[in-house]
């Protein structure tokens, strides 16, 4: 929750890699805390998953990415540092409002709470940044909001947590990990700017 | 089977990808075009049966199982004719062929899954090998091309799944936890309303992507603009139905429930953007794989508002998919001779294609009154009855607007066309032209004519199925 905030804030590639990295952590313990119910065995391949891919490999790539192609900062975002932060927060409050609107047996608040406005925060962050590195980054932002919310009914039904993890790691390490590699090459500065060749 | 067949492609790819110095790459695909026959033919005689949990031959995934099938096989032909007039590198054509033969196995299972988790894995499965298969030329373009495609579709799968999440969240009032949609359709009356509606927009959100449908269609259109042409026609005529049966399945557990008549507007309001936004860019298009592109979403708009329509639409819809996938593949495999003769995309550059290759223009024209629904095109049936559906309920302002941009959409369609046939180019290079022989179109013949016959005497096996299919639309 507060590593959305700090994101909004920060320009520096790395630190958004780091932020991602810690998402995992904490994605760690809550998937920890929060999975009481499922057998043992598969309790330990999400948690493996979580710890592994969402904060090691994900981050580490990213890493690489960065330094090969010496990015070092965000260019510049469309919008100011402040009007960002704003951004956050209005869509923090909004999600608490909305949650407060749907009360709901089935559902933890606080789950779907930090889950929206993760999913809601990363489809920002994809449309005010300019890198496509910071567009992976968003798209990773959402796949960690998604994963809470799977959270929240794995207790319920563990195939959809399961399913979750398994694409999760088949989307975002193999096809953005590897394509930004090859992305990097090709195209230089990776802005977007540079992709708008192909239109009518 | 359906075991035999996943282990015979992934030995299939597998041998193609590593080791295709070693081994006969076209033995390997004559050997899965042959488990995907057989595995068509294990469907249609088993039909109603479930096998591996996951998966049951029921009608509408059969009747687009078939579909594949039939298609595949041109696919087959011509990408080995694509390889060959482009003197492609052994590597490449390992890559194109495992992809192509992945992206095949993935479509199958998905239109045969019946648990909407699986339907959805399988969907990911598509996106993977139709981004290699994209990627194919490794330029700048193509991999601009690849990059939206992966992204845009990566986030669509993304909605897909949040939607399945609020879908079980609904499914947990009804005191249930099992996702396959014969489960979904049982409890049907019980789901949760707020949850349901949600998880619809987000499923059928998701879904766009693959179907070509109003707010994720760019993707598509881009990856069928780079991908060779065999490959596009598979994208552009066999993809898009499983974007179709993913929206079906969800469709018909939403037509169950109270909010049957909201799902149905939505969709109609989708349909309605998709086919202005068609519109808007095929009168302004300047390339003829993108032309085919744009007409693909106006058809599948076509076929949503068909869906929206009741039982009479949704069974014309269904009619107008499988048409619509052997006339668009047939374009598009045409297309291949297209970029021979004229060494471009652009239709700026094309004109008097009459004289360099006859028999050529004769079947692109065939396509062009095929594809636009003039008769003798089999989508003229289906498109009346969707027409006399709206008219039969009284939507008369629907047909009005639907009737405007459809002839609005001939027209520019036509106009192409007929410039690319008959007008004369402006700079002469006839020095150059290659020879075509006739034989190259005969796939693309038998593809509109199986459209002609299914559209003026569907089979009564096909009737049947595709009755069958709609009875779970209420």
């Amino acid at each position: 929750m507060i590593s959305l905030f700090y994101m909004s804030i920060v320009n520096r590639m790395r630190g958004y890699v780091k932020i991602l990295a810690a998402q995992g952590v904490i994605m760690f313990f809550v998937a920890l805390l929060q999975l009481n119910e499922v057998n043992v065995l598969n309790l330990v391949w999400i948690l493996i998953e979580t710890i592994v891919f969402k904060s090691i490999v994900v981050p580490y790539f990213l890493f690489r990415i960065i330094k090969r192609n010496n990015i070092t900062r965000e260019a510049e975002p469309f919008l100011p540092y402040f009007a960002s932060l704003l951004i956050t927060t209005a869509i923090v409050v909004v999600t608490i409002l909305l949650a407060g609107a749907v009360s709901d047996t089935y559902l933890d608040k606080m789950f779907f709470v930090v889950a929206l406005s993760s999913i809601f925060f990363g489809l920002y962050f994809i449309a005010s940044r300019r890198k496509l590195l910071s567009h992976v980054m968003g798209y990773i932002v959402i796949e960690n909001g998604v994963f809470i919310l799977s959270l929240a009914v794995g207790n319920e039904m563990p195939l959809l947590v399961n399913l979750g993890v398994l694409l999760d790691i088949f989307a975002s390490v193999l096809i953005l990990g590897i394509f930004v590699n090859k992305i990097g090459d090709v195209f230089k500065d990776t802005d977007v700017d540079n992709l708008t060749e192909l239109k009518d | 089977m359906i075991l035999y067949y996943l282990a015979l492609t992934v030995i299939c790819v597998l041998t193609i990808a590593l080791f295709h110095r070693k081994v006969d790459v076209g033995f390997m695909v004559y050997l899965f075009v042959g488990a995907q026959l057989a595995l068509t033919v294990h469907a249609c005689a088993n039909l109603h049966e479930t096998e591996l949990v996951y998966f049951s031959y029921d009608a509408i995934g059969v009747i687009l199982l078939v579909v594949l099938s039939i298609v595949t096989i041109p696919a087959i032909i011509h990408s080995r004719i694509y390889m060959d007039r482009h003197r492609t590198s052994p590597s490449a054509r390992a890559t194109y062929y495992s992809s192509l033969l992945l992206l095949i196995m993935a479509m199958s299972l998905g239109y045969l899954a019946n648990h909407i988790a699986m339907t959805w894995v399988f969907t990911e499965i598509t996106t993977l090998s139709a981004a290699m298969l994209v990627y194919h030329h490794r330029n700048k373009l193509a991999l601009e091309g690849t990059w939206k495609y992966i992204f845009v579709c990566a986030i669509s799968v993304t909605f897909i799944f949040i939607g399945i999440l609020f879908l079980s969240l609904s499914l947990m009032h009804a005191g249930s936890n099992d996702l396959s949609y014969a489960n979904l359709l049982n409890n049907s009356a019980n789901l949760d309303v707020f949850w349901l509606k949600l998880a619809f927009i987000f499923i059928f959100t998701g879904y766009t992507a693959k179907m070509g449908l109003f707010p994720m269609f760019t993707a598509g259109i881009d990856a069928k603009d780079k991908a060779p042409s065999p490959a596009g026609a598979l994208l552009a005529a066999v993809l898009v139905n499983l974007g179709f049966i993913g929206i079906f399945r969800s469709y018909s557990i939403v037509s169950n429930t109270s909010v049957g008549q909201w799902s149905r507007i939505f969709m109609i309001a989708v349909a309605l953007i998709t086919l202005f936004v068609a519109t808007a860019y095929m009168i302004k298009v300047r390339n003829i794989k993108r032309l085919l592109a744009y007409s693909g979403i106006e058809q599948m708009a076509i076929v949503i508002l068909g869906m929206a329509l009741g039982r009479v639409g949704c069974y014309a819809a269904i009619l107008h998919l499988v048409m619509h996938s052997f006339i668009k593949s047939g374009l598009f495999f045409h297309l291949g001779q297209l970029f021979r003769v004229y060494k471009s995309k652009m239709i700026e550059n094309m004109g008097g294609y009459f004289s360099y290759n006859p028999f050529g223009a004769l079947v692109l024209l065939l396509g062009l009154f095929c594809i636009t629904a003039i008769p003798p095109s089999g989508l003229f049936i289906s498109e009346f009855m969707i027409f006399k559906t709206m008219i039969a309920s009284g939507q008369y302002w629907l047909f009005a607007v639907v009737a405007l941009l459809l002839t609005v959409l001939i027209w520019a369609f036509a106009r192409i066309i007929f410039r690319i046939v008959f007008i004369p180019q402006e700079t002469e290079n006839k020095i150059d032209t290659p020879h075509i022989s006739p034989w190259e179109s005969a796939t693309q013949i038998v593809l509109f004519l199986l459209a002609i016959y299914i559209g003026y005497g569907t089979p009564s096996i096909l009737v049947n199925l595709i009755n069958e299919a709609i009875t779970v639309i209420s």
